[in-house]
């Protein structure tokens, strides 16, 4: 049997490590990753609890194919309570982290308690430990990770840790590892923090089986084929995401001046090839970079190519801190993007909810909610570079009225600035959402509406819509591995079929992230991408386990149910703008000013996004108000739950 | 297969870091994943970017053969490699210690030495590597294909052009 990994309980308070197998029959339901840490939260969590308290567990995980001889199976995996929304918090990120803990001898921890001191968790061949981090306590995120590789004296230690952000509990700071790696969203960086945790630390010569090795070797060759041969992760690995950037600002699909203009002007600076150009300045030619076994390689080097921080390495810029500190800002230059790229990183925070939120207190600056009294002095105006820099300081710090009300995201922070801010605020349950403009797809805007996270475009967003594919090529797709005859439209501008596009996506990521491994690797930016027909055979090969595909699409619908049976527990409902499946008036209130014909002009009319979401209740097997029916608890095996079966 | 002269020749410049040819070096040899048992290891120095695959150079004069004290290490001139004879190797580790690139190995599970054998000819590394900074080519060959990448730099420093290859 090739799979013997284990879950440990951790007990900061006490100190006591409890290690536990996987059974199977947990493995039938919930895979692994992702699926499986959403039972595991649902499990260990209480109703209400505090997400900076010590009763929220957070878990943290590698997918059931991480470390094996499967393509790209970097993914970590981190969930607790989320201090941003007070819901979901989820975040996934790539790296070398997962699989050395798996080399170390888990898949999965549940940490609980705090800390009475700053600690960190030193996972090593099996055993665990937990250190003192007094010495690391203040440190930013790539500075946390060398100390401990020298206090342990050994180079080869991967860390999952957090930076000033997550000790100073901003609700929106994340997890690293690397240089940039970053499991952005939902603040499980604040969790850590109010643990007391600063790093999880691995270190890992411990074999992972494979069930099938001559098999498994051969089928990654066919798969990683399959891969590097869709022309989408050429460019990627050419141009990272940046390359996303110049088709979707032209178009004009990108928020500018918080929600002002859906299209930002005056930005060749920060177009996909500018960067590139500045990659290859400082770094050579060959200057992408790739996570563990990733052939796509999306991940671009850089150094800072003038101002104070001239000279200092990063990664990056995703696609997210072009918007970020680009457009949403109305700063659309390479310098600011890429310092705020590494203000961010160093200081562990998430870089789409910092820029996304600065940009809103800026509308409200210049609306006059806020006064640069509130900013103590600080000329918060779009376009200014220096105040975006500045606002990354002062929040990671907490320095001022405005910076210390923003770092306890944007909800809390409309009730401390009062006078109608909220109704400015672009967030979907608390959480920003992409700077990506979504009133030209109504398919889009219903997949952010629905994320289990909050606003979000890694849970279900059918990005292929976008392509305009034949429908039927779409057929073919969302047909499998459950028929689907309704209808589908290859216009992106509809509102048929989309719900089913949502629901079918949702389960394809929610598949991906079970297994630990990248979306690019899946149905997302490319339509030939494997999913539920090729997983069977990657898993058999390397687990020894046999699932259908049909199993496997049972298995996501399952674990995405778990994930709303924890949010409605917390408090979630169909149409609140706080905690619902909503979007904010703005989508149906604005049209776009900018862009292509199919895109200026353009609402999200409401009547019909209602219906939308109607529709996808049903494909889930909700009723009206979002809740699931017996019916379907039933047919997913959800009945009893939570049974603490782990 | 023809692999008399052949030679693994890497090009670090070329290494994104993702360590595929780390698991699939110990996959195809030890059945298992796990890079403690890869005998090809990419060494990084992340916050320059840089990272260097390191792997048996395969030496005309190896300092592991000549320091074995059992005669358990012997050049294979077929296939052009050092290889190690298990039946008369002791576990000294002299070889481990004497080599300048790292690339002798010792198994602490298993209690043996290990090195790259080039994979009989079929260097799985040089399969999986995508931007092939690790390559399989004629020894002859290396020191042309090196010549054209440093002309290809001065080019490019003299003129401010880089050349594409044609």
């Amino acid at each position: 049997m090739a799979l013997d990994r284990k879950i440990a309980y951790i007990d900061l308070a006490t100190g006591e490590i409890e290690v536990k197998p996987i059974p199977l029959d947990v493995r039938r339901k919930f895979l692994g990753g992702r699926g499986l840490d959403a039972y595991l939260l649902l499990n260990h969590s209480k109703k209400g609890c505090d997400p900076l308290g010590p009763d929220n567990p957070l878990i943290v995980s590698g997918g059931i194919l991480t470390a094996t001889c499967a393509s790209a199976t970097a993914r970590t995996h981190v969930m607790a309570k989320s201090p941003l929304t007070g819901l979901l918090g989820s975040c996934n990120m790539g790296g070398f982290f997962a699989p050395e803990m798996a080399w170390a001898g888990f898949h999965h921890l549940v940490i609980k308690g705090k800390a009475e001191k700053p600690s960190y968790i030193f996972i090593h061949n099996g055993e665990i430990e937990i250190r003192d981090a007094k010495d690391v306590w203040g440190k930013t995120t790539t500075d946390t990770q060398w100390a401990i590789r020298d206090e342990l004296n050994d180079q080869e230690v991967k860390s999952l840790v957090i930076g000033p952000a997550g000790e100073n509990l901003v609700a929106f700071a994340n997890v690293m590892t690397g240089v940039k790696n970053a499991g952005g969203r939902t603040g499980m960086g604040a969790v850590m923090g109010s643990k007391n945790l600063k790093a999880i630390a691995c270190r890992g010569t411990m074999d992972i089986k494979i069930a099938h090795p001559v098999e498994a070797l051969e089928y990654n060759k066919r798969f990683i084929d399959q891969i590097t041969s869709a022309k989408v992760n050429k460019t990627q690995g050419t141009l990272g995401t940046p390359f996303i950037w110049g088709a979707t600002n032209s178009w004009g699909g990108v928020r500018t001046r918080n929600f002002q203009y859906n299209q930002c002007e005056y930005a060749d600076d920060i177009e996909p090839e500018a960067i590139d150009e500045i990659c290859e300045d400082t770094m050579g030619p060959y200057h992408m970079s790739g996570c563990f076994g990733c052939q796509v390689h999306c991940r671009a080097q850089y150094r800072i190519p003038s101002g104070p921080l001239k000279g200092k390495y990063d990664e990056g810029p995703e696609y997210t801190s072009q918007g970020a500190f680009g457009s949403e800002t109305d700063t659309p230059r390479a310098e600011t993007v890429l310092v705020g790229n590494h203000l961010v990183d160093q200081y562990g925070m998430d870089n789409l909810e910092t820029g996304s939120l600065i940009s809103w207190a800026m509308e409200l600056y210049e609306l006059g909610i806020l006064t640069s009294k509130d900013t103590d002095g600080l000329d918060l105006k779009f376009g200014n570079d220096e105040a975006v820099l500045e606002m990354i300081e002062r929040i990671c710090f907490r320095k001022g009225k405005v910076a210390d009300a923003l770092a306890n995201g944007g909800i809390p922070a409309s009730k401390t600035f009062g006078n109608d801010s909220f109704n400015y605020l672009i967030q979907v349950k608390g959480m920003s959402n992409l700077h990506s403009d979504e009133r030209a797809t109504p398919a889009l805007a219903l997949n952010i509406a629905t994320s289990s996270r909050g606003s979000d475009h890694l849970r279900s967003r059918p990005a292929i819509d976008l392509y305009h594919l034949p429908e039927k090529v779409l057929r073919k797709i969302y047909s499998s591995p459950i028929p689907y005859d309704g209808p589908l439209s290859s216009e992106h501008t509809e509102y048929i079929g989309k719900p089913w596009q949502v629901f079918w996506q949702e389960n394809c990521y929610m598949g991906v992230d079970c297994l630990g491994i990248c979306k690019y690797h899946t149905t997302f930016l490319g339509a030939t991408l494997p999913n539920f027909e090729d997983w069977p055979k990657v898993l058999y090969y390397n687990t020894g386990l046999e699932f259908t595909p049909e199993e496997l699409w049972d298995i996501s619908e399952r674990c995405n149910m778990v994930e709303r049976l924890f949010n409605l527990r917390e408090g979630l409902t169909r149409d609140d703008l706080e905690k619902g499946d909503m979007i904010n008036h703005r989508y149906f209130d604005e049209p776009t000013r900018r862009g292509a014909p199919d895109v200026v002009g353009t609402t999200i009319d409401r009547e019909k996004f209602s219906k939308m979401i109607d529709e996808f209740y049903e494909h889930k097997g909700l009723d009206k108000k979002g809740k699931p029916t017996t019916k379907t608890l039933k047919r997913l095996g959800l009945v009893n739950e939570p049974s603490h079966m782990l | 297969m023809e692999t008399k002269d052949k030679v693994l020749m890497i090009n670090p410049e070329k290494c994104t870091g993702c360590r595929l040819c780390e698991l699939v070096c110990a996959v195809k040899h030890d059945g298992v994943s796990n890079p403690a048992r890869s005998r090809i290891r990419v060494m990084k120095w992340e916050m320059d970017g840089v990272y260097i695959p390191m792997a048996c150079q395969q030496c005309q004069d190896a300092p592991c053969m000549g320091v074995c004290p059992a005669n358990a290490i012997s050049r294979n001139d077929q296939l052009n490699k050092i290889e190690v004879d298990y039946d008369k190797c002791i576990g000294c580790r002299s070889c481990v210690a004497v080599c300048p690139f790292g690339a002798m190995g010792f198994n602490s599970i298993e209690r043996k030495v290990f090195k790259c054998d080039l994979c009989d000819g079929d260097p799985q590394c040089v399969r999986f590597c995508d931007v092939q900074c690790v390559e399989y080519v004629d020894a002859d060959d290396v020191a042309v294909l090196k010549k054209k990448e440093a002309a290809k730099k001065l080019y490019a420093t003299s003129n401010k052009i880089a050349l594409k290859e044609a």
